[in-house]
């Protein structure tokens, strides 16, 4: 059943957003990838120009490999989808479910999966109600332990684990200055995983949950983005049992918000064995330091192989409007 | 085999997490992307990529208008001069371009340089000059000469952050000291020494940058020269001066150089980067005879010899163009520049102080108390400008409440924009900031220690 056929595929990669440079990396290795593989690969970074070159161009397949707003937020892709473009990558919709942290988690939650305690709150909240009013609510209802971040955003950036009080203003701050909405949640000690989800086609499978642990503790931008500075055990360390609800959270989370082909979500299994849902990413980062392609490979898949699966698939599917 | 067994636990439904499980990595085996990752040298340590320096990547979209480089504005050299230049050589010397040649550098390049620095009040030797791969590299050498882990430089407050990252490379300890809109100033710079010597270091070398001063814009005043270099020398201690910006006055020329005042005691770096081009990579040290002995050497050691091409193509336009025209041209360029970006402050930001260069590439602005220059980068990348937080070119985490703004590249419109959108974030923060103000600290991380300057190719 080999399509020997090549594809035309434009890789859009960079953008205008935080994290340009993630997508840059991103964009490059999915090229080296499909190009390894035979296919005819270009790489554009979604400007002014880009639509009248896809028209122009016409390829087989789209592949966005952007991170940030624009790409993950699904305006992009909601682009792609009117203008007929087959594409890897799931619906607009869907993806903009994704890039709301809270919207997501209150679907995850519907579908009874545990998502850490939280709240979210617009900058104008702290203005109109008073700042330290909110911030000693925030105290008094979810503890000292908490994980600050900006409610849509990639790369950890803008996020702060906080464990103390008096560290809760400038974590909020700092989350602020990326998005005007933040979700401050409960920090859940225990073991951060990541799953990634493939789907060639045949439904969603769970691959190998890779489990992450930075050396300095903190899976922040630089151990995220520096080559050494985290270990990652695939398997993750959990048993059978926990293994299995793992693989199978990841699949509901996929589902539920509709995510397609390639997505990232993000665990903490807590001592008792329970995962925790914290994020899902419609357009996980495929760089060189990136956990899908860790859990790609312990899955058995060249990454090219399973690359091109996804871009065959998407051909064949072809456009969405 | 293996492909056929998957195939069939697929086929039978059972769950997918089953396959793959055990097949790569054996159980409890950690995966380190960075296989040699505990190989590093101590010296390497500093040499990983921070977020701030990944946010610089939207800087070269054009939506975004950049005041965070520092490259020069190439496209005032004209075209043709260069191209003459180049074919000349190639029909006259062309194996000589071709070829390795001597580690100090060509002769007659040289001998040019000397003329180059007489306009400073330089006089000295052609064989005590050598060429290197920019003045970055003579940075380097000269660094690698002298510094041994925990050897002191004294370095103004703020610094040039390529030098910063040399020091560091060689794991130097770097001592700031104070400058004022005259540069350095001479009593804190007694306060230095004398406090090393309290600590019990070795303090190696002054390194100071005199004229329109990389990122603080300020030029050392013809009165404190000699001063400073009495200082030095009273202590034993050399002066690496470090002059690539000397040329590009705007208003009156700048005083003569320290070097001008002492042979023996003081390292000159010069450059081609500003007054011509970087694009050559063709930079060079002036050292005592001893010194450049040792230069000379460590230079063949790091690169054989430094470009023969691009050495011999620069002698040859020095030779046949009207380069000081040529500068005065770009001085014309940078001077509309500098005043655009001044009176574009004045208009969107008088809140601010800065610094006024006289000339240059680079405004060193002031921000209010609580204001953190690295911590509102994000929010410069959403409103489509950027800028170098101070903080890179401190090496004790000072610079927080300054920016550098480089005016050299961008067109005097991209200005007036940058600087507009620059007030729009400068005022979101603010606003963001009152919001909490009265709950508690409001102070930014330190953070790490990575490196956060953009890279040389951002304009």
């Amino acid at each position: 059943m080999s399509n020997s056929k090549p594809l035309t595929v434009t890789v859009l990669a960079g953008g205008i957003s935080h994290e340009r440079e993630v997508s840059l990396r991103s964009g490059r290795r999915v090229s080296d990838a499909l190009q390894g593989r035979g296919h005819k690969v270009s790489l554009a970074d979604p400007d002014a120009s880009l639509f009248a070159n896809l028209v122009a161009s016409t390829p087989d397949v789209v592949w966005p490999a952007l991170h940030g707003f624009s790409g993950e937020d699904g305006a992009l892709l909601g682009l792609l989808e009117v203008a007929g473009f087959a594409y890897v990558g799931p619906t607009a919709a869907a993806a903009r479910l994704a890039w709301s942290k809270p919207i997501a988690k209150t679907l995850i939650s519907r579908a009874g999966i545990d998502t850490p305690e939280s709240i979210t709150l617009a900058r104008e909240a702290f203005r109109e109600l008073g700042a330290a009013t909110v911030l000693g609510l925030i105290s008094s209802a979810l503890g000292e332990s908490l994980v600050v971040k900006p409610a849509s955003g990639g790369s950890a950036q803008g996020v702060t684990i906080v464990t103390r009080a008096d560290q809760l203003p400038r974590a909020m701050v700092d989350a602020y200055t990326y998005s005007d909405v933040a979700l401050i949640e409960k920090h859940i000690a225990g073991v951060e995983v990541s799953v990634t989800v493939i789907d060639t086609g045949d439904g969603p499978r769970a691959l190998p949950a890779v489990e992450i642990v930075p050396l300095d503790g903190v899976y922040s931008f630089e151990a995220r983005y520096n080559a050494g500075e985290t270990n990652f055990f695939v398997p993750a360390r959990v048993s059978d049992a926990v293994s299995a609800r793992i693989a199978d959270v990841a699949v509901t989370v996929h589902e539920t918000l509709g995510l397609d082909y390639l997505s990232r979500i993000d665990l903490i299994i807590d001592a008792l064995g329970t995962p925790y849902f914290l994020e899902a990413n419609a357009l996980p980062g495929l760089t060189e330091t990136s956990s899908a392609p860790i859990a790609i490979e312990a899955a058995g898949f060249e990454t090219g192989e399973l690359f091109e699966a996804l871009a065959r698939r998407a051909h064949e599917a072809g456009a969405r409007n | 085999m293996w492909a056929l067994f998957r195939q069939q636990i697929l086929a039978r439904g059972f769950p997918n997490y089953y396959w793959g499980v055990s097949e790569t990595t054996e159980s409890g085996q950690a995966i380190n992307l960075d296989p040699w990752f505990g190989h590093y040298a101590e010296r390497a340590s500093g040499l990983s990529a921070s977020e701030v320096r990944a946010l610089f990547a939207v800087a070269s979209r054009p939506e975004v208008v950049s005041l965070a480089g520092g490259m020069p504005f190439v496209r005032a050299l004209p075209e043709d001069l260069v191209n003459g230049a180049l074919a000349r050589v190639m029909s006259e010397q062309g194996p000589t371009a071709l070829q390795y040649g001597s580690g100090q550098g060509v002769p007659v390049l040289r001998q040019q340089i000397l003329e180059i620095m007489a306009l400073e009040g330089i006089s000295a030797s052609v064989d005590d000059i050598v060429v290197t791969t920019g003045s970055q590299q003579a940075l380097d050498l000269v660094t690698k000469l002298f510094i041994n882990p925990g050897d002191v430089v004294l370095a103004e407050a703020p610094s040039y952050v390529g030098a910063i990252g040399v020091f560091r490379s060689y794991q130097a300890h770097i001592e700031h000291v104070a400058m004022d809109n005259d540069g350095l100033i001479p009593d804190a710079l007694r306060a230095a020494i004398l406090r090393m010597a309290a600590e019990g270091r070795t303090i190696k070398f002054l390194y100071t940058i005199p004229n329109f001063h990389n990122p603080a814009g300020v030029t050392l005043s013809a009165e404190r020269r000699p001063e400073i270099l009495k200082i030095c020398q009273d202590a034993g201690i050399l002066v690496l001066e470090d002059n690539p910006y000397g040329l590009l006055s705007f208003d009156e020329d700048v005083p003569p150089a320290i070097r001008s005042l002492d042979d023996e005691g003081v390292i000159y770096l010069g450059s081609f980067s500003k007054t011509l081009a970087p694009g050559f990579r063709v930079g060079w040290a002036l050292a005592p005879h001893a010194i450049r002995e040792k230069l000379v050497l460590a230079a063949e050691s790091a690169i054989l010899c430094p470009s023969s091409f691009s050495q011999l193509v620069i002698s040859e336009y020095l030779a046949s163009a009207d380069w000081m025209g040529q500068i005065r041209s770009f001085r014309d360029v940078y001077r509309e520049r500098r005043d655009t970006i001044l009176s574009s402050l004045a208009e969107h930001l008088p809140e601010l102080s800065w610094t006024v260069p006289a000339g240059g590439f680079y405004v060193w602005v002031t921000l209010p108390d609580a204001l953190d220059s690295k911590a509102m980068l994000p929010r410069a990348v959403t409103e489509l400008v950027a800028y170098t937080p101070g903080t890179a070119f401190y090496a004790d985490g000072g610079g927080r409440q300054n920016l550098r703004l480089s005016f050299s590249y961008p067109t005097p419109e991209n200005i007036r924009i940058g600087i507009r959108r620059l007030a729009t974030v400068i005022n979101g923060e603010l606003d963001l900031l009152s919001t909490f103000a009265g709950t508690g600290s409001l102070t930014a991380s330190a953070g790490e220690d990575n490196v956060i300057s953009p890279p040389p190719d951002m304009s």
